[in-house]
């Protein structure tokens, strides 16, 4: 299962991201289970809104943190999200 | 009490709110206490909102409303609602007897995130037999309903002796209903399943059988489903790490207001469980004695306290140990270093010979009449 890169990407719908006070991080919940995100991987996923394909995540995130070459990090990180049902592309 | 030196107490991020222990069904197997019928009070609509709110401030983020059956309880689409602006992760955990299409919209309204069902069979004879109601044709609908609107779909199936050899029209079942998740929970001894163990355990060639079947379909279908598989420990060399340790994680809130490390602690002497309509969450997760009871590894009497692997597996299962080996305090008997392990081989060897035998004593299902000779 990989990235189409023309394709959207947006979250799934069977899954929550949530900020979560208590414990400073935001989480992915599901039926009965949470992921507890780094920021990068938070910040990835805060891009996939269904308005956006991956070279878009690429240059916003790039433009966001002032930096470049982050398009290997994001792709390897997608495609662990796709796998496991995080996001979607239609 | 027995975790009394200073330890570090992480807040709770489960909590099960167990809102009533009606139910229609009389499953043989409910994790209920035997005496629920002695326990009839249900603590008020004010009184769950103040628990859902302190725990939430805590940090619990999974809520689980449960019974008995939630369904049950007229203010479930209130409290829902109300935990959903707190920010919970809301499961319902029910039996889908009785679910209407209105009121699945209403809770969708209220912001119900997952639906979770029980089926207690493949086919309609054994799920009725085994629910004590007929309720297998209900169930089917409220599948798809709840995959009609849209809600993530989790099918439950517990699994016994009655059932295991179903499995594979279980997993046919579960792919047919579009289920996202399939919750293969192989049958755990406590309550009532404790009390009809020698009808309910399947022997180590049935597990062993049906595991490998559930292996391979879990396979096959990765990509759309998941599959859960509660392991049966009894069959394992190690016990399980319950409750991710003692008041580390879990918080279980009885329908009486009964704030319980775990929702069999009930049965467990001397823990003096306190309510949540007498002291705070807070009071009871951080001060409590029955939170503390079992907090750390201080309680722990050998082979545990020397054991290099008591921060994995936390001893096991301290129910589990009262029940089987009569003090709370000995290691979980699953486990194989464990002095008492034989009355796992006992429990094993017993079920086996009832099985085999002719004049297998009959089921007791779960229901007020049987729960009164507790």
């Amino acid at each position: 299962m990989s990235i189409n890169p023309e394709k959207i990407i947006h979250f799934s719908p069977m899954h929550r991201l949530q900020w979560e006070e208590a414990q400073q991080k935001d989480v992915i919940l599901y039926p009965e289970g949470m992921v507890e995100l780094n920021q990068s991987s938070a910040e990835i996923l805060k891009m996939c809104d269904g308005t956006r394909a991956l070279d878009e995540i690429v240059s916003d995130l790039e433009a966001k943190f002032s930096t470049t070459d982050l398009k290997n990090d994001i792709i390897a990180f997608l495609e662990v999200a796709l796998k496991n049902g995080w996001i979607k592309q239609d | 009490m027995a975790g009394s030196n200073k330890i570090n107490i992480t807040p709770p991020r489960w909590l099960l709110a167990e809102l009533t222990y009606k139910c229609p069904l009389q499953c043989p197997y409910c994790s209920n206490p035997l005496d629920y019928a002695q326990h009839k009070d249900e603590i008020s609509t004010e009184d769950w909102k103040r628990v859902l709110s302190e725990a939430r401030k805590m940090g619990a983020v999974q809520l689980g409303f449960s019974g008995g059956e939630p369904l049950t309880r007229p203010d479930l689409a209130e409290l829902v609602q109300h935990s959903r602006g707190l920010g919970y992760y809301t499961n319902l955990i029910t039996s889908g007897y009785g679910l209407t299409e209105a009121r699945i919209l209403k809770l969708k309204e209220a912001g119900l995130d997952h639906i979770q069902i029980s089926i207690q069979a493949s086919t309609q004879d054994l799920n009725d037999h085994i629910a004590g109601t007929e309720s297998f044709q209900s169930k089917q609908e409220v599948a798809r309903l709840v995959k009609k609107h849209g809600y993530p779909m989790v099918l439950c199936v517990v699994i016994h002796r009655e059932n295991i050899h179903q499995m594979p029209e279980i997993l046919a079942m579960a792919e047919e209903l579009g289920a996202d998740y399939l919750e293969l929970a192989n049958t755990q001894y406590y309550g009532w399943a404790h009390a009809n163990r020698d009808l309910l355990m399947p022997t180590k060639e049935q597990y062993e059988k049906a595991e490998k079947i559930a292996q391979d379909f879990k396979e096959k279908v990765a990509d759309k489903m998941k599959i859960y598989y509660v392991i049966p420990d009894f069959h394992e060399d190690r016990p399980k790490a319950c409750m991710n340790g003692w008041g580390t994680t879990f918080l279980t809130v009885a329908p009486d207001g009964m704030a319980l490390p775990c929702h069999s602690a009930r049965e467990l002497p001397n823990l003096d469980c306190p309510n949540v309509t007498e002291y705070s969450v807070p009071e009871i997760w951080n001060e409590s004695k029955a939170f503390n009871f079992f907090r750390g590894t201080a309680w722990m009497k050998e082979p545990c306290s020397s054991c290099d692997e008591k921060d994995k597996d936390f001893g096991g299962c301290r129910c589990q140990a009262y029940l089987l080996t009569g003090d709370m305090y000995n290691t979980d008997p699953v486990c194989s270093k464990s002095p008492e392990n034989s009355v796992i081989q006992a429990a094993i060897s017993s079920a086996r010979e009832s099985a085999l035998s002719a004049d297998e004593k009959p089921l007791v299902f779960r229901n007020s009449k049987n729960s009164k000779q507790y």
